[in-house]
């Protein structure tokens, strides 16, 4: 069974947002259920909707409760969500694949033996495994154009640290619950810090302020110290060398 | 005519230009940004006769100097902060005429926490994404500093000296809240005594969120570390993993994993925002209709603030000041001049 028991639900956000939950665990059908969801109310442009979002198993909907009244939203969505099975739907079209170099481990990734460590891998697999890896954006969130990628293989659900590592810097690589994730912004974090990309998530000024879009696929290339240095000074887009393709 | 700027002099420590914010990008985890009292937004566009879109200078705390290329209207709304020209103290909640070259001194809040400079024209700087609104927390933008020239745009209105009694939410008092997505987290027991609890904003504090400071046992969730991330908005009571509440700004983060105990409803963030050091607040849980019967009130309020707005009567005996500044020259446009109402 894919729809988990007691999804979908729709919980009210505040005063002027309504969530649709499509599970209350993170799985591949609930992710793509929220995306098709959230591509289905773009699609619909309702009166008095006025912004949609995702996060890894939600649709959002920011509405204006003058001109939409919450009971009218709610039975429009239901209407929605009975209209399909949105738990198998497609992925959206369009996707790219971001080839990301990496610096993994070293300094500039201090717990990456650690990670390799929890997940049970020799330093050796780990970077293996990491850049054979092609995690999906999930969403985008937290920070602007930030990618929760995943899900790595079950040995990499490995758990938050305790301890928040109180900076980590923009562009890291951090890892945790079978998801990467490369930093928007310098941050305190509780994921583990396991290497470091010149790949800026956000570029304010560029024609394209946010390059990934979930979906999106990411892999690794293991690049050392000097070449992320030289990566840096050329770099011109903030794409940090990343290679891309499109995949449909 | 040549270019208007606002050449800065001084500046306090998180000067930054702001406007309604940029929606529409919560999707790609980017917050909408924005004045961090909204409601400081509208009277100043209402003080200056002008749209309440444009860009305006907040100052959190701490203003600090200015001088105008041209001759200028300004107003001021928010916090209530010392102010004057060249000496000359100026009225907070009004419009006045700023000469070129003159020098405008904004010193501490003397109640709350966000003061308005308003421009007449509005700060005309690039924007980015569809508004000029510093975020500061995604690096669009950048605190104002000193040497900073802002472009101010063109004047649509000579009207000044016209002011307005602000809505009262620079001392703390009640906080309406309604239910979110993890309200059911919290036991019947811990909501009500975080409604009978008296919060203070905490000095950890700025555009992203409001810690609140309180005496007493944390406020937990059940099975509080196990949330799967969800979508955060602005007026969220993010419960962190002490069992503290933040309050959650303009510049919040788009999605979060702490659980939510309840949402404040926009009428009532200029009062989060505004609560000044050790200024008591008090959270209140209100239906969702309750809610949408205040949004409509407070919308409507907005609508009316223009109507509100009246001639600035001065005291006699600042007048000499002001007449060399040629300060009461503008144009009075107010509607509905009251004496008996002007007052500070």
């Amino acid at each position: 069974m894919s729809r988990p028991e007691g999804f979908p639900k729709i919980a009210p956000v505040g005063l002027c947002g309504m969530a649709i939950r499509f599970s209350a665990s993170l799985s591949e059908q609930a992710n793509r259920a929220a995306l098709a969801f959230r591509a289905g109310l773009e699609k619909a442009g309702w009166e008095g909707v006025e912004e949609v979002s995702t996060s890894l198993t939600s649709a959002f909907v920011r509405f204006d409760p003058l001109r939409l009244s919450h009971d009218g939203l709610e039975a429009q969505l239901r209407d929605m969500l009975d209209a399909r099975d949105w738990y198998g739907a497609d992925l959206p079209g369009g996707r790219k694949h971001f080839r990301i170099p990496c610096v993994l481990g070293t300094e500039l990734g201090p717990q990456f033996g650690d990670a390799a460590a929890e997940a049970g891998l020799s330093e050796a697999q780990a970077r293996e495994e990491l850049c054979a890896a092609r995690p999906r954006v999930l969403t985008i969130g937290f920070a602007p154009g930030q990618p929760y990628t995943g899900e790595l293989p079950a040995h990499w659900d490995i758990p938050r640290l305790k301890e928040l590592t109180p900076k980590v810097p923009q562009g890291a690589l951090v890892v945790a619950i079978r998801q990467l994730i490369i930093f928007a912004n310098d941050t305190p974090t509780g994921w583990r810090h396991i290497g470091q990309t010149a790949f800026r998530c956000f570029c304010p000024e560029a024609d394209e302020p946010f390059a990934l879009r979930p979906g999106d696929e990411i892999s690794l290339r293991a690049i050392d110290a000097e070449e992320l240095h030289a990566i840096r000074a050329r770099d011109r887009t903030g794409l940090g060398g990343a290679e891309i393709e499109v995949i449909e | 005519m040549s270019a208007r700027y606002l050449h800065v002099l001084e500046a306090g420590p998180s000067m930054t230009v702001q406007d309604a914010g940029r929606a529409g990008y919560l999707g790609e985890g980017l917050s909408r940004s924005g004045a961090a009292d909204a409601l400081a937004l509208a009277e100043g566009a209402a003080l200056l006769r002008q749209g309440a879109e444009l860009a305006t200078v907040e100052m959190a705390g701490m203003g600090g100097a200015f001088r105008p290329s041209h001759d200028m209207r300004i107003a001021l709304s928010g916090a209530p902060m010392r102010a004057d020209v060249d000496g000359a103290r100026l009225t907070w909640n009004a419009s006045h005429l700023l000469p070129a070259g003159a020098v405008l001194r904004i010193g501490a809040a003397e109640a709350g926490t966000y003061g308005y400079l308003h421009l007449g024209g509005g700060v005309a700087t690039p924007s980015v994404l569809g508004s000029r609104a510093a975020h500061l927390a995604a690096g669009v933008g950048g605190a104002l500093k000193v040497g900073d020239e802002l472009p101010v745009g063109d004047e649509t209105s000579d009207a000044v000296g016209l002011t307005l009694d602000p809505a009262p939410r620079f001392t703390g008092g009640e906080v309406r809240v309604t239910e979110s997505m993890q309200t059911a987290l919290f036991s019947g027991e811990t909501l009500s005594r975080f409604e009978s609890t008296e919060f203070t904003r905490d000095a950890r504090a700025n555009r992203m969120g409001v810690r609140m400071a309180f005496d007493g046992a944390p406020f937990a969730a059940e099975g509080q570390l196990a949330i799967l991330s969800e979508v955060i908005v602005p007026g969220d009571i993010q419960m962190t993993g002490d069992g503290t509440p933040f309050v959650l700004l303009p510049e919040c983060q788009t999605t979060g994993g702490y659980p939510r105990i309840g949402t404040v409803i926009p009428p009532d963030m200029p009062r989060v925002a505004q609560a000044g050091p050790g200024a008591a607040l008090r959270f209140r849980f209100i239906s969702q209709q309750e809610g949408v019967d205040a949004l409509r009130r407070h919308r409507d309020a907005l609508a009316a603030l223009p109507r509100g707005v009246r001639a600035l009567l001065r005291d006699p005996a600042q007048m000499s000041d002001l007449l060399s500044y040629q300060l009461i020259d503008g144009a009075v446009s107010a509607h509905d001049p009251d004496p008996k109402g002007d007052h500070e």
